[in-house]
């Protein structure tokens, strides 16, 4: 029934199962080898739950020197290594395959050194997204992407998949916020990169990684940035009648030079979803509503919400709310940050990422409603608009796979829709399995070879999460 | 011989014909920067200047293309209209390297040159959104693309940046801009020494006030009174709120207003302290900023140098004697202690050729460098040499 194809296992490899394993306990302590059945099951999945697959085995080192030993051990053998973070991609980057060993980071999270001075942090790869920040919270710090995954998230998977979040309108995605990485290569060759300075020597390695979704290597450690928080921070919401007047209103405030720290942007249905599971005061005649956060001091974010407000209005706002405390504030925020969690109780979904110019949002938004209606489907929307990175989250029930292969359909052509309006697959989520056969849309031939040329300079075999990224067909040697 | 092609076709068949006749070429913008890398022996350049012009802005999306030979002047002339920015903040070197020409805007990813506004708004690589380039088998190749968030396949806009050509000529680059802050000003601390002036620097980086610009210009750096600089932009009651708070936290002596400040970010961007006809040899160095005084001083220690402090204390220039290795040891030897990576931006060609002029990578890096530039450019053909020796 699945649509997505996985490449068929290596027969030589399974057959040797038992050889590869005994290898591998040579290697590591039986507590950071996973090797029955019934737990190798938390591990055949990711996120993108509608596909699965068994893993060879699961080994959780515990330092980049074990790390390096199980890889050149797997390399001699000739045995694939999906990386695992936490397994929360969305675009079923950490699905593993029945030949390959993943290589999860869980047992290294630890966080290494923190220097104010330099505002930095560095970390072994399998802290948590949020770990970072708590950590330095209480000093008036923090680690700035922030994905809504990010109290399960790891940054190895961040740098994996180059993860965004709501704030990142001002302060960038991860590859504006790593300074270095320690990481494994495929034959177990550990190489530093970049440090705790800005702008790493050479050829820029650090970019080429973030967003490489674990096939150039396997991260262990990571050096970011850490910025100070602001004095205060304070979200508005505004409802508007139609998505239309709420999408003109994130132009005209960016027209007017503001960028907020974020804009996140919910329709009807999206509202009507958070709004029953979070309570969070969303007024549920709005056909649209726009949340805005500013940043500074009392009187800093007073002018600027006025300026803010006064544009609101010109767009014909309809509900205005303030923030007057941070217990109000962080109501505002659950119901945006709970949308994922709470649609998911309502149907199962699948979330599309595409990016797209923001001048095209709302006849993106537009179409995406008409394609979901034609397959006979729902979708509820919330993106961070002043970044034009959509999420249609289309429902649909995942025990019924002609219902599941509709749902991919409309997906896709989502997707296509905002490559053709001069946007991308993905802004945040990373390609997978999920977005893999969709490449040759937005990419040439000769684009793809130099990408995978690139690739095979890294892991001339193919031995790195070779499932995901690029089509099957039609790859280089 | 000097090609100068007016479309991607173009340059895609003379790249192709050059490897064919085995014949490498030196890629060239503006020519502002040729003192920029090791010395190249090509025989043909290939020039990006009939390249010329804005494929498309966007003002409302905040986001600009351009082939790659346009001159990065046009481009922020255009931009002044509608009081926007490229966040990074471009510097021109012409007064470093006492060249003439224009500068490219395709350079300036290639490079990728960043001024003061790196601590806040981070590089041109991180502004560069979308890239065309000619890779050495002839090829057009794109990535990245018109959006600020992309993650679609691997980032070869990022590898772009700051290759220096040797990867693929640039043909055209989009790149993501910021409003023009409403006004600038500049706190300016008195008669620090290095170590309490990067100190005064972190202090007020890690506040709230986001600082946007952050050095320190020691005696003889522009004046005879070492002169540590803060900057804020925003929006006018906010720059008169946050320099009152900066002076709170680390003092101040003088608040420079809008058009003061904005000269002298141009002469710490520009390197002006060590323009030409100045010869000595100059070193930019990246470090960790708590460490860049002891970085200054372990060099000192073997002989006389001129410095000062950008990006917090994370960016150290250096002036040594031009003589002999320009003091390289020295300098590898100061980075080897305190971590980073140091280039030798400016030097005769006779030691440009003797020295390494960028950062000698370790073992496992060098292999990956080389086998990444055979994916770009089989035979050799784009700017060979200029980075490392057989890449
Ligand atoms: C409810 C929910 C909300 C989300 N919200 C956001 C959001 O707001 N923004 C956003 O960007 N994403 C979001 N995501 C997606 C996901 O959380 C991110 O992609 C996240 O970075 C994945 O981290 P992880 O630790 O779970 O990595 P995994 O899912 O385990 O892995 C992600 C990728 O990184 C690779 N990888 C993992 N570890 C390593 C390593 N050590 N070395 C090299 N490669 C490695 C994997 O092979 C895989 O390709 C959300 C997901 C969920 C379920």
């Amino acid at each position: 029934m699945s649509a997505i194809a996985f490449p068929a296992p290596d027969p030589k490899i399974l057959d040797k199962r038992d050889q590869i394993i005994a290898g591998l306990a040579a290697l590591v302590p039986p507590e950071c080898l996973v090797v029955s059945e019934d737990e190798r099951r938390a591990f055949e999945t990711d996120a993108l739950t509608a596909y699965r697959r068994l893993p060879l085995a699961v080994v959780l080192p515990r330092s980049t020197e074990e790390t390096s030993n199980v890889m050149a051990y797997l390399h001699k053998q000739g045995v694939k290594v999906v990386p695992r973070g936490a397994g929360t991609s969305l675009s079923g980057g950490a699905i593993p395959q029945e030949d390959a060993v993943v290589i999860g980071v869980s047992k290294m999270s630890k966080i290494l050194d923190v220097d104010y001075a330099d505002r930095i942090a560095r970390v072994q790869a399998g802290v948590t997204n949020l770990g970072i920040s708590d950590a330095v919270a209480a000093d008036g710090f923090f680690y700035a992407p922030d994905p809504s995954s990010q109290l399960a998230c790891t940054i190895a998977g961040n740098i994996g998949m180059n993860s965004g979040g709501a704030h990142c309108l001002k302060y960038g995605v991860t590859t504006n916020n790593v300074l270095g990485v320690k990481m494994v290569l495929v034959d177990g060759t550990i190489v530093e990169i970049g440090g705790d300075w800005l702008d790493a020597a050479g050829y820029d390695f650090l970019g080429l990684i973030t967003g490489s979704e674990g096939q150039l290597g396997v991260i262990t450690e990571a050096t970011v940035r850490l910025l100070r928080q602001a004095e205060g921070a304070r979200p508005v919401l505004f409802g508007f009648e139609t998505p239309e007047s709420a999408a003109a209103c994130v132009s005209d405030i960016i027209g007017h030079g503001i960028i907020p720290v974020a804009i996140e942007f919910m329709d009807k249905i999206a509202i009507e979803i958070c709004e029953a599971f979070a309570h969070a005061g969303y007024p549920l005649d709005a056909g649209a509503l726009l949340i805005v956060e500013v940043e500074g001091s009392d009187e800093e974010m007073e002018t600027q919400l006025k300026k803010i407000v006064a544009i609101a209005q010109k767009n014909g706002v309809k509900t205005v709310r303030e923030s007057q405390s941070a217990m109000e504030a962080a109501r505002i925020w659950k119901g945006r940050k709970s949308a994922f969690g709470a649609t998911g109780r309502v149907a199962d979904y699948i979330c599309m990422d595409g990016t797209v110019p923001t001048s095209q949002l709302c006849h993106v938004l537009d179409e995406t409603y008409k394609i979901v209606e034609r397959y006979g489907l729902r979708v509820a929307n919330v993106f961070h608009a002043g970044d034009g990175n959509m999420h249609p989250l289309i429902m649909y029930n995942v025990n019924d796979p002609a219902e599941q292969e509709k749902a991919e359909k409309a997906g896709e052509d989502v997707l296509k829709l905002c490559v053709d309006v001069g946007g991308c697959l993905t802004g945040e989520h990373g390609v997978g399995i999920e977005k893999r056969d969709l490449m040759p849309r937005q990419f040439s031939a000769a684009d793809l070879a130099q990408q995978m040329r690139v690739r095979a300079a890294f892991d001339d075999q193919w031995l790195l999460n070779p499932a995901k990224v690029f089509p099957l067909e039609g790859r280089a040697a | 011989m000097t090609h100068q092609p007016a479309t991607e076709s173009d340059f895609c068949a003379i790249v192709a014909d050059a490897r064919a006749k085995k014949t490498p070429l030196a890629i060239e913008g503006g020519g502002t920067r040729a003192g920029l890398g090791r010395p190249t022996q090509t025989a043909e350049t290939l020039s990006t200047r009939g390249l010329n012009g804005v494929v498309f802005y966007e003002p409302a999306e905040m986001v600009i293309c351009a082939r790659a030979g346009t001159p990065l002047a046009d481009i922020e002339a255009l931009l002044v209209e509608r009081k926007q920015i490229l966040p990074f903040e471009p510097p021109d070197h012409r007064r470093l390297y006492g060249s003439s020409g224009a500068p490219t805007i395709g350079a300036v990813a290639a490079c990728n040159l960043s001024g003061a506004r790196r601590i806040s708004a981070g590089a041109a690589r991180d502004s560069l959104i979308g890239v065309r380039f000619v890779n050495g088998a002839g090829e057009a190749i794109k990535s990245g693309g018109r959006v600020m968030k992309n993650v679609t396949g691997l980032d070869l806009v990022k590898l772009s940046a700051g290759a220096h050509g040797t990867l693929g000529v640039l043909t055209e680059v989009t790149f993501k801009l910021l409003p023009t802050p409403e006004t600038s000003a500049t706190l300016v601390i008195k008669g620090l020494d290095d170590a309490r002036a990067v100190e005064a620097l972190a202090q007020a980086l890690g506040s709230p006030f986001e600082v946007s610009g952050a050095a320190h210009l020691p005696p003889g750096a522009g004046g005879a009174e070492a002169r540590t600089l803060l900057r804020i932009e925003n929006f006018e009651a906010s720059v008169a709120y946050r320099i009152a708070e900066l002076r709170k936290l680390v003092g101040g002596d003088v608040t420079l207003d809008d058009s003061a400040s904005r000269a002298l970010w141009r002469d710490v961007g520009e390197c002006a302290f060590f323009a030409a006809p100045d010869a000595r040899a100059v070193w930019r160095v990246s470090t960790a900023p708590s460490r860049a005084p002891d970085l200054v001083r372990l060099v000192q220690r073997n002989g006389a140098v001129a410095h000062f402090y950008d990006w917090g204390g994370g960016l150290v220039w250096l002036a040594v004697d031009a003589a002999g290795d320009a003091r390289e040891k020295d300098v590898r030897a100061a980075v080897a202690t305190c971590g980073g990576h140091a280039t030798l931006v400016r030097a005769p060609d006779e030691v440009r050729a003797r020295v390494d002029v960028f950062q000698p990578l370790a073992a496992p890096l060098m292999k990956l460098t080389r086998d990444v530039k055979a994916s770009f450019d089989p035979d050799g053909v784009l700017n060979p040499g200029r980075m490392y020796a057989g890449v």
